[in-house]
């Protein structure tokens, strides 16, 4: 398809009555191998292709997608978008307004060493295969029946986004992205256990190339991935009580995803998820006073940051990436914005956070790379400085209410930690708490050095549902006072 | 619509490209709309035209899948080539016997497709709105919901005879409105867009929302519950995907590993999936081409059926039960779930609880433990205080951390009528005992 049959498209939807209309143009294609017990489970190669087009008419929305680029299907999309918008008029209660952004012509490519595209598959299934092996080699020290399974687990990806507006935009994007990891599941009769590297929920992932997955070494951390799913088999529960909780920078992406980063979304705090996801107690009477967490907690949003899922040069609006503070000191900051929601709560521009998982779905305000900025502490030193806690780590399990406000988390893994020392490990850990009170009780951040940039693959939002890369950094962060031992 | 002549033509010019010793195609292609509606207005309107082919290519036992959204002559080429590429790089599974041969029997005759759902446009979907927001607005609430219709045709065919075609409506609408201080839930599914009734939705959605106002709390703890259909659906839809789980089933992970004729749930639950029956979401043949029919998965509480698709059929040594999915790693798994109904009308449940919870929906349930299928969530959008036999006032929401299998154990009574979930189509129960262990404050 040609650049012009795209413009021309677009010229289609404002002379049909359009204020505003932007075109997307997407080309995504995603490989993956799954490993399992020793086998290859699956590997799947996808394309997802087409083009989507959003109309402005009358202030209000309307959006027509379809996987059929032919140049002679455009304009009736483009047809389709307005007729949308004129039926949305319908029920308005007051017209959209954009805030204003410099229409842009740029280009943009994430970075990558080694393409993944290029890496040979037999060698990438060779890799996962012998890191399988090392986890499910391991051997209880024990005679009841006890299964282990490994499985391992590699995707890679790219897209090319081609975005234009009415107003005069043009940007092109490529985006790569890469990782993978692996997983040992313990069972016997009475229970079963699941540890994981380096991340839960099939690993870590990052915009980069083929070296990204290279560098997480899955092999050589396989066989202590299988021995502790072992080891949890007999550990002890994990104690209940109000106790100090320290969480690693694994679990802390999972914190901060559900009590910071879905709170923050002004959409959601306008209740454009109101029937679905929920709203948030974040309400825009809060900004630049509540107090979310303790001086020792700053939020930010940084899409700007090399690697990360949430990176990338323009948001789906083609407003230019950026880094916000959302939380500082402790004190509720800022939201992530679109160009439509940005005026609804006085702000002049939107800060670029209007994503869409596909040509097939409109952008949405979504997290980029939401992080806990680092502090002084290093996990030892806050072990150390800890009488009575649990060190909880890989996230498991995950619920939090449809204000953001009561979640519980359960992680793989926990240690005892006892008069500044680790203990016992404990299984089954897991905590509970109302996210002010929760950040407000944090009295530790890691450092720089134990800070890590994790990527999140599967963050869903909106209706029809779409599952967007993002990206969380933190360090260990500690927590007076929390509620652990929740499952029963 | 593509069509049933074009869509076929186009799976076999696809399994005539591919030179692997079996192949299967499949081709999903269809139009999706969405209307969504926030504090009375319509902030998000969608329509999506897609066509998904997806390829599996299988030499010997090495496995190759590819999916395209490209259906030109070079995207069907280009996908029948990476999944043929894909297997040959491949590794074998010994575990893989064979694609699915031609079933036996003929496909069902569903009624599953509706003119007036294909038809049903964006002028419509904003009347439905429009209907929603009047309500809302005339109770001074805030409408917030969905309006979905869709209309799609599958094809299904493989190299060993395999050939299927169907096609498929599916509306969807729920509602939530809220006050300043409360929230009320309701939803519908259909086949036909014209058997949702907009403005009963709304009136319900308003009348949950006026009873749920100047809630108070009330202490965490263990209650007695009545749960309306869809808070019996969180629970089902995880024990569902835990317990035919085909790899959790066949490492004893999941609560039916070596209970299949055994008592697992009350003697009062019988549990069915069937894929044809017009009353949830219909088809006639599952992702490979094997026919839909009636199979009960639990008469009178006992494990009867383990469902399947082609290749964990083969692992077990038993049949496809037409229970394949088009998403790898899940297995089989059943897609049109039925829960006999009792006697109960909700007065009746109502009246039966000295002490309890009605519970109107869940949010954000998920998995803590996988073999008791012990679920946290939280209550929303209607939650109430039986005492003696009545509701006393609402309730702020709470967490809960309970067994779904327990639940099912312990069901006091079950309601005579039953809400089209989509995936179910289910009874309100009565709970003995149901755990609650936070609040939310609101």
């Amino acid at each position: 398809m040609e650049d012009s049959d795209l413009r021309a498209a677009l010229d289609v939807a404002v002379a049909a009555g359009a204020s505003y209309a932007d075109l997307r143009h997407n080309h995504l294609l995603t490989e993956s191998i799954s490993v399992r017990q020793g086998a290859v489970q699956d590997i799947s190669s996808q394309i997802e292709t087409g083009v989507g087009i959003r109309a402005l008419v009358n202030g209000a929305w309307g959006f027509a997608s379809s996987c059929d680029c032919d140049a002679a299907a455009l304009p009736r999309l483009a047809r389709e978008a307005v007729a949308i918008a004129r039926a949305s008029a319908r029920v308005q209660t007051r017209p959209v307004t954009l805030a204003p952004t410099e229409p842009v012509e740029a280009s943009y490519r994430t970075s990558w060493r080694i393409d993944p595209f290029a890496v040979k598959l037999e060698d990438k299934v060779q890799t996962l295969l012998d890191a399988e092996r090392l986890i499910s080699s391991q051997r209880p020290r024990w005679r009841v029946a006890t299964r282990l399974i490994g499985e391992a687990y590699a995707s890679w990806s790219r897209e090319h986004k081609h975005f234009l507006s009415s107003e005069g935009a043009d940007v092109v994007q490529e985006i790569t992205e890469c990782g993978g990891g692996i997983a040992g599941t313990a069972g016997t009769l009475q229970g079963i256990q699941r540890r994981s590297y380096p991340n839960s929920h099939r690993g870590h992932f990052a915009t980069a190339g083929w070296e990204f997955f290279v560098e997480l070494d899955l092999p050589s951390h396989a066989a202590a991935v299988g021995r502790e799913a072992l080891a949890l088999l007999r550990a002890k529960p994990c104690p209940i009580g109000d106790k100090t909780l320290i969480l690693d920078s694994t679990q802390m992406a999972l914190q901060i995803h559900e009590s910071c980063g879905h709170p923050v979304e002004l959409d959601r705090v306008l209740g454009s998820e109101a029937s679905f996801a929920g709203t948030s107690f974040l309400e825009p009477a809060k900004r630049g006073s509540f107090r979310y967490g303790s001086p020792e907690v700053s939020l930010t949003a940084d899409a700007t940051l090399p690697g990360g899922l949430g990176t990338f040069g323009f948001d789906d609006e083609g407003v230019p990436a950026q880094r916000i503070e959302l939380v500082r000191e402790g004190i509720f900051a800022n939201y992530l914005t679109s160009r439509d929601t940005a005026p609804l709560v006085g702000d002049a521009a939107s800060n670029g956070t209007a994503r869409a998982t596909g040509f097939d779905r409109i952008p949405l305000v979504r997290m980029t790379n939401i992080n806990l900025e680092p502090g002084d502490w290093r996990l030892e030193e806050m072990i150390r400085d800890t009488k009575d806690g649990v060190l909880m780590e890989a996230n498991k399990s995950w619920s939090i209410d449809d204000r953001r406000l009561n979640f519980q988390f359960s992680t793989e893994i926990g240690w005892e930690i006892k008069d500044g020392a680790l203990g016992a490990m404990v299984k089954n850990p897991g905590y509970t708490g109302i996210t002010p009170d929760f950040w407000s009780s944090c009295d530790a951040v890691g450092n720089r050095a134990e800070w890590r940039l994790w990527g999140t693959p599967n963050c869903g939002k909106g209706q029809p549902t779409q599952v967007a890369h993002v990206g969380h950094g933190s360090a260990p962060a500690r927590f007076r006072g929390a509620k652990v031992g929740v499952e029963r | 619509m593509i069509g049933r002549e074009q869509l076929e033509a186009l799976v076999q010019r696809a399994l005539a490209l591919s030179d692997a010793e079996q192949t299967q195609v499949s081709l999903n292609a269809g139009r999706s709309s969405l209307t969504r509606l926030a504090q009375n207005a319509i902030h998000q309107n969608v329509a999506e035209r897609s066509c998904v082919i997806s390829v599996k290519a299988v030499f010997g036992r090495r496995i190759g899948t590819a999916s395209t959204t490209d259906a030109s002559e070079d995207g069907v080429r280009q996908v029948v080539a990476r999944a043929c590429g894909i297997a040959k790089l491949s590794r074998e599974d010994k575990k893989f016997v064979s694609l699915l041969r031609p079933p036996s029997e003929a496909y069902p005759r569903v009624a599953a497709y509706s003119e007036r759902t294909a038809a049903f446009d964006e002028q419509q979907r904003a009347a439905a709105a429009a209907v929603l927001r009047d309500a809302a607005a005339a109770a001074g609430m805030q409408a917030a919901g969905v309006i979905q219709v869709q209309a799609s045709e599958r094809a299904v065919a493989n190299t060993l005879g395999v050939s299927a075609y169907a096609s498929q409506t599916q509306a969807e609408a729920n509602t939530v409105f809220m006050s300043d201080d409360s929230a009320g839930f309701a939803a519908d599914h259909a086949t036909d867009v014209g058997m949702i009734d907009f403005a009963r939705l709304a009136e319900t959605a308003s009348a949950k929302c006026g009873e749920s106002r100047g809630a108070d709390a009330v202490d965490a703890g263990e209650y007695t519950v009545i749960l309306e259909p869809e808070a019996v659906g969180a629970l089902l839809l995880f024990m569902v995907r835990v317990g035919f789980h085909h790899v959790l089933y066949r490492q004893g992970g999941s609560f039916l590993s070596r209970k299949l004729g055994r008592q697992v749930l009350g003697r009062n639950i019988t549990i069915w999936d069937d894929g044809i029956d017009p009353r949830g979401i219909p088809v006639p043949f599952d992702a490979e081409g094997a026919p839909k029919r009636k199979l009960v998965l639990f008469e009178n509480g006992v494990f009867r059926n383990m469902v399947y698709d082609s290749y964990t059929a083969a692992q077990d040594g038993r049949a496809s039960t037409g229970h394949a999915v088009p998403f790898v790693g899940f297995g089989a798994v059943p897609t049109n779930v039925f829960m006999q109904p009792g006697e109960a009308g909700m007065d009746d449940l109502i009246g039966s609880v000295r002490r309890g919870l009605l519970i109107t929906r869940f949010h954000y349930t998920n998995l803590v433990n996988l073999r008791g299928v012990v679920l946290t969530g939280l209550t929303r959008d209607g939650t109430f205080l039986i005492e003696d036999g009545r509701i006393v006032r609402p309730v702020k929401n709470m967490r809960f951390t309970h067994s779904a299998l327990q639940a099912m154990r312990e069901v006091e009574m079950i309601g005579r009528d039953t809400a089209r979930l989509g995936m179910a189509t289910l009874p309100a129960l009565k709970i003995g005992r149901f755990t609650f262990t936070g609040q939310t404050g609101y």
